[in-house]
């Protein structure tokens, strides 16, 4: 990781209400190209609203209000000329419980390809070997291509919901704790799998668990309170931080 | 002690109140099928359902066939769902997916009312309005015919179709629409692809729900789609359905008469179709029930 970091988003002083509820205030911190960076902190610390803004998931919710910069390669996604569908394709997202539609494994895959106008069959049927092979589920599930999700264990159906990001392509991944709701086994699997992706993509994870963030991540950030308290390398965060309350959190003092 | 007698007391209320509602549905099943039996000491069963000429007045021979009214009935509810349904639909996903919830507020009630409108309102509509709109698109003599009722009978069908459909893509949970959104999927093609498909099954309970009022429907087809004794060809025909031929004639029979169980007979047959159609449309909500668990 010594060589040169690339900046693939960079947050400004950015920050984000619901309402008159300030979630976010003054966020400032860079996330780098082929890393992982995790962010940790208590429940409703604004880890979630922050992951949320990157892909602007938060806009379906009324009365919802973002200020400052949010950067995608150095461009502002809050301005209005930005096209949100453009933005989400390019930045992909994994949510806490895994969430795939009542269709058959198949379709699941292709979907993202299909509403983006992709209608050349072959390489529908490529991609979404590929994608299944990249999430590490090619081989549990290519004999049922056909069957519904919903008959694939939870651990399956969270890496059915990571190969459908990876299909079309994005550029950035966001996970939000992906692995909470999976057995240690399916966990593991997951995190092997983040491992692998990073070479590819700019991943950024939310996550409960210390040891996860700890295991996976490059960077860790430490929010609380709506405010980004410390984000250093994450052998920095866990070994030697600099602020006391990190430490506090980190040993589970509280949280 | 006195506690515990209370609580038996009103468990036994509440039991009677639902034993009561029951023994009335049988009891109308029972009636209707007690009267309608007598009819078919005189008339064959194969008479009665598949010859097209009802004419229980003549002198010289007596004839109880339901094919043309039952095509009747068919005929106008299938025309008011092939109405119905697309614009029942195309509302409920504009309520649940554009309209502000303001919007939302106001139009849902509104939609709601319209279904309290008394039917003989709706059928005066399609006297001094929907008829002669009809008659002049198609150049006939006057607009009563299976058409109008079709298109009075899908206003009455909507806010059914309309209010539940709405309930049905709302139950649909957010992270199948956060997912679809996610991978970069526009507003209507998730609601397209992703939230209909997973309503579908209340989408098609509610639609059953409003056919079932369609198909029993009387002021409305009585007063607007011509009343005619004859096998409808298209949808310009007047036609004459089983509900309104028993409300036309049951006033005027003989108590005891051929006729008067045959009108019964004919309750009957109408019966056994909604039945089946709210049947078939529970059925599909129970499953749809299960799928959301």
């Amino acid at each position: 990781m010594k060589s040169v970091k690339i900046i693939k988003i960079s947050a400004g002083n950015f920050s984000f209400w619901y309402g008159a509820m300030k979630a976010l205030s003054g966020i400032s911190m860079d996330i780098y190209e082929n890393a992982v960076t995790g962010i940790i902190g208590p429940s409703g610390c604004g880890k979630s609203t922050f992951l949320r803004s990157i892909n602007r998931m938060n806009d379906l919710i009324r009365g919802s209000r973002a200020d400052g910069a949010m950067l995608l390669d150095g461009k502002n996604i809050f301005e209005p000329d930005v096209d949100v569908v453009e933005l989400r394709r390019r930045v992909g997202m994994v949510f806490q419980r895994s969430n795939p539609f009542p269709k058959t494994i198949f379709d699941n895959v292709a979907y993202g390809l299909r509403v983006n106008g992709i209608k050349d069959r072959n390489y529908i049927a490529a991609k979404v070997e590929k994608s299944l092979k990249d999430a590490a589920l090619w081989g549990e599930v290519k004999d049922r291509l056909r069957q519904n999700a919903f008959e694939l264990s939870g651990g399956q159906q969270q890496r059915l919901c990571i190969a459908r990001a990876l299909a079309v392509e994005p550029e950035v991944l966001l996970m939000d704790e992906p692995a909470s709701a999976l057995d240690p086994t399916a966990t593991l699997k997951v995190e092997e799998l983040i491992h692998e992706l990073k070479k590819k993509y700019a991943i950024i994870i939310v996550t409960h668990n210390m040891q996860q963030a700890a295991r996976i991540s490059d960077y860790t950030a430490f929010f609380m309170m709506g405010e980004l308290v410390e984000y250093d390398q994450t052998t920095k965060i866990f070994t030697n931080p600099s602020k006391k309350i990190t430490e506090e959190y980190i040993t589970g003092r509280f949280g | 002690m006195i506690k515990r007698m209370k609580e038996k007391i009103i468990h036994g209320l509440f039991f009677l109140n639902g034993l009561l509602v029951i023994a009335a549905l049988l009891g109308i099943f029972l009636l209707l099928i007690v009267t309608a039996l007598p009819a078919f000491k005189e008339i064959r069963l194969s008479e009665f359902l598949f010859t097209a000429v009802w004419d229980p007045t003549s002198y010289a021979r007596p004839s109880y066939g339901i094919l043309a009214m039952l095509a009747g009935t068919l005929l106008v509810t299938c025309g008011a769902l092939l109405i119905a349904v697309p614009i029942g639909i195309g509302t409920a996903a504009y309520l649940a997916e554009v309209a502000s919830p303001r919007v939302r507020e106001i139009a849902k009630p509104v939609v709601e009312v319209l279904a309290g409108i008394p039917s003989v309102v709706i059928g005066f509509l399609g006297i001094v309005l929907v008829g002669p709109f009809v008659a002049r698109i198609f150049h006939t003599s006057n607009g009563l015919n299976a058409l109008n009722g079709s298109v009075l009978l899908a206003i009455m069908a909507l806010p059914t179709i309309i209010s539940l459909s709405e309930d049905a893509l709302n139950a649909v949970p957010v992270s199948f629409c956060e997912a679809s959104l996610a991978l970069g999927a526009s507003r209507w093609q998730t609601v397209i692809l992703v939230k209909i498909p997973a309503a579908l099954s209340g989408i098609i309970a509610s639609c059953m729900l409003g056919m079932g009022r369609a198909i029993g429907e009387t002021m409305t087809v009585l007063m607007a789609t011509g009343c005619a004794q004859a096998m409808p060809h298209s949808f310009i025909d007047p036609v004459r359905t089983l509900t309104a031929t028993i409300a036309i004639e049951l006033g005027e029979v003989a108590y005891g008469s051929t006729h008067y169980y045959a009108l019964f007979a004919v309750g009957l047959a109408l019966f056994i179709i909604t039945f089946m159609v709210n049947l078939a449309s529970d059925v599909i909500l129970h499953k749809y029930q299960n799928v959301v668990k």
